[in-house]
């Protein structure tokens, strides 16, 4: 089993017959994915690539039985979205929305939270290239062809260097259970840490490869739990060696605002709460690797 | 996005926070009418730069005459002011605010900001103002105190009532004090601000409470439902290159070294420039083309790049998920073409459609040096800049 979804996972899709939207869902079903339809308010009872459209996602979930949905939807009406997920009993939810205002996020976050946890839906981004369980199920826009099913667990702020290090080790036989986007935003639906939790359970998942960067202390949070909860090795690379401080580095959380957030400094503490460090980002494969064959 | 304290004012002055007279001067004579129209024997005038630490770069001045605040202002207008927050290109002050002279008793400081750990707004004083707040976090952590805000009830009064305690304010002016509190939290909700800053927030003789300085910036994902505040952008205050990128919906931040760069994704980016510094080179700009990179794209991103004077190499880095690397090869070959390159390029080409991608550069004829992963590519690049340096070297010995 990989985390949060398999080959049986019904998928919607927020935003459904948008461009972007049809775009990315005709790719996952080509993927695989279990996709049972979609969403677009004013566009129900339609067909959109062969799976029918719905109004609303209560009814995507009473009707097609979604388990987990993907949000296309602009960043304007994104947070919404979210939140109708939510609570029409939604049970995993990938927003790919680059741009919802931070003050959003806050009232998704503290929507979330008024469940009780096992009926609380897990989020994992905005601004983020989604989630994917190789050979199984693709629930985002990644190229799917350069992941090889394994047993490392991918997470990752960035999606094209998380490419970068799915690609790496499938040059070197590595393949992954899953690898989850958390995105590159100041407030995220999940951490760093969070998605550690979720591979530690994982029987699949042998090794953790955490791709952070600069800015926030989620990756230093992720190291502490880590030490003190986890029994597989995590592997780390921090990007932004080369990033001044205050600036920010292209996405909206990538900005060093005070001690402790600059890569150099994260990567110390890394160090010394026993994660294994990858020394350049080239190196993401082969450090996978060393740990892999120690185990 | 930043906005100058004058504009910070005047939104919060709206909102019930109390501040000294004062007015605006794009001259030396503006400067001396703004003083007449205040009246009183004390005036500052302060350099408007999205910055803080102004006072320390000279850009706040004391003046006890009118001519004291021509002399001011004609010193301070069309300077660059250089502060740690500026960098050391520094910023240009173009526009002055004349405030009336306060009487100050006491300097507190105040802050409201978006907290992305507990993803709550969280409201920090101290009754230490007028310091640098990281400087009193390091010496006297205990000095400060931070109250967070529950998201679903908003600022309730009695944690108003708490901050004012901590800042030391007394009775007398605790109800004035949770207005300005209040007042403050409400701007920040309504105007999409994360980050609200009064350093030094004054108790005056006469006993008032005032925003001394007002610093405001705004959730650049927010602007476009903030109308108002997005007028009050000043341009002369940003990087024109960073401008101009994100005019063409593209993301770039210009640095010291002389490897340009043209990457897709920002964590990529990142990597790819600290991938170059660990190859022994050091990157000119952090630039990320995002997702559908057109051919039009790639070339203004080219232009983008190769307007930097100090750029000796140039290296493209694409993943293709989205994108697909025979367009992107397309799109290089055009840019090339067109531009008339006069530095080494560098291209590594990764993901969907690679194949084609490299035939396309290949066939091209063009002098592209190409590489396979992510470290050769900034090998080749920093190899590539180190030759173009010698060669130079020569050519300049040879004359």
């Amino acid at each position: 089993m990989a985390i949060f979804i398999d080959e049986n996972t019904r998928i919607i899709v927020q935003g459904f017959t948008g461009k972007i939207g049809s775009f990315h869902a005709e790719d996952m079903i080509k993927y695989g994915s279990n996709v049972v339809g979609g969403v677009t308010p004013g566009k129900g009872g339609q067909t959109h690539l062969g799976r029918p459209v719905f109004n609303t996602v209560k009814e995507a979930v009473l009707k097609a039985g979604a388990e987990a949905s993907i949000v296309f939807v602009p960043p304007a009406f994104a947070a919404d979205s979210i939140m109708e997920a939510a609570d029409a009993g939604i049970k995993y939810c990938v927003s790919i929305t680059d741009g919802i205002p931070t003050q959003d996020m806050m009232k998704v976050k503290n929507f979330l939270r008024r469940f009780p946890k096992e009926k609380r839906m897990v989020l994992t981004g905005p601004n983020c290239a989604g989630t994917i369980s190789p050979g199984r199920s693709m629930l985002g826009i990644m190229p799917g062809h350069i992941y090889m099913q394994g047993n490392v667990g991918i997470v990752g702020r960035s999606g094209t260097l998380g490419y970068e290090a799915a690609d790496q080790m499938k040059r070197l036989g590595i393949g992954v259970s899953t690898s989850v986007g958390i995105g590159g935003d100041p407030i995220n639906g999940s951490s760093h840490r969070d998605i550690l939790e979720k591979f530690e359970q994982d029987p699949e998942t042998k090794v953790v490869l955490m791709i952070g960067e600069i800015g926030g202390p989620q990756e230093v949070e992720a190291g502490l739990f880590a030490k003190e909860h986890m029994t597989k090795p995590v592997v780390a690379y921090i990007a932004g060696l080369t990033a001044p401080e205050g600036r920010r580095m292209g996405h909206a959380g990538a900005i060093i605002s005070s001690a402790g957030e600059g890569a150099a400094e994260k990567v110390a503490i890394l160090k010394e709460l026993g994660v294994t460090i990858c020394p350049t980002p080239a190196a993401m494969g082969a450090t996978v690797a060393e740990v892999l064959a120690k185990l | 996005m930043d906005i100058h304290e004058y504009q910070a004012k005047d939104i919060l002055q709206g909102y019930g926070v109390k501040i000294a007279e004062g007015g605006l001067a794009y001259s030396p004579e503006d400067a001396v009418q703004r003083a007449r129209e205040i009246g009183g024997h004390l005036w500052v005038v302060k350099a408007q730069i999205h910055s803080g630490a102004r006072g320390k770069a000279g850009g706040i001045k004391i003046c006890k005459t009118h001519d004291e605040v021509a002399a001011a202002a004609e010193e301070l207008l069309g300077k660059r002011l250089r502060t740690h927050q500026t960098g050391p290109a520094g910023k240009v002050c173009n526009r002055l605010y004349i405030e009336a002279g306060t009487e100050i008793a006491k300097e507190l400081y105040f802050c409201l900001l978006v907290d992305r750990s507990a993803e709550r707004i969280v409201m920090i004083g101290s009754a230490e103002g007028g310091m640098e707040i990281e400087e009193l976090a390091k010496t006297r952590p205990e000095a400060i105190t931070k109250i967070y805000i529950e998201p679903a009830v908003g600022l309730l009064d009695y944690q108003a009532r708490e901050m004012a305690f901590a800042l030391g304010l007394d009775a007398e002016i605790m109800s004035h004090a949770v207005k300005t509190i209040r007042g403050c939290y409400k701007a920040l909700r309504a105007l999409d601000c994360s980050m609200l800053e009064i350093n030094p927030l004054v108790v005056t003789r006469s006993n008032e409470l005032i925003a001394l300085d007002a610093k405001m910036g705004f959730d650049d994902n927010a602007l476009f439902r903030q109308p108002k505040i997005s007028e009050l952008r000043d341009k002369t205050q940003e990087d024109p290159r960073e401008m101009a990128a994100a005019d063409r919906g593209l993301s770039y931040v210009g640095l010291d070294g002389d490897i340009g760069c043209m990457i897709n994704g920002a964590g990529l980016a990142m990597a790819t420039m600290d991938m170059i510094k660990l190859a022994g080179g050091e990157p000119a700009n952090f630039l990320d083309v995002g997702g559908g990179a057109s051919a039009e794209r790639t070339e203004k991103a080219f232009r983008l790049v190769l307007a930097d004077k100090n750029v000796k190499a140039m290296l493209v880095n694409i993943f293709a998920g989205i994108n697909r690397c025979d367009w992107i090869a397309e799109g290089v070959v055009h840019a090339v073409k067109k531009i008339d390159m006069q530095v080494p390029l560098i291209v590594r080409l990764s993901g969907t459609n690679v194949e084609e991608g490299q035939r396309i550069i290949r066939e091209s004829g063009l002098p592209i040096i190409t590489a396979d992963t992510l470290a050769e590519a900034a090998e080749k690049a920093v190899q590539a800049r180190n030759q173009a340096v010698a060669k130079a070297a020569v050519a300049t010995e040879g004359c």
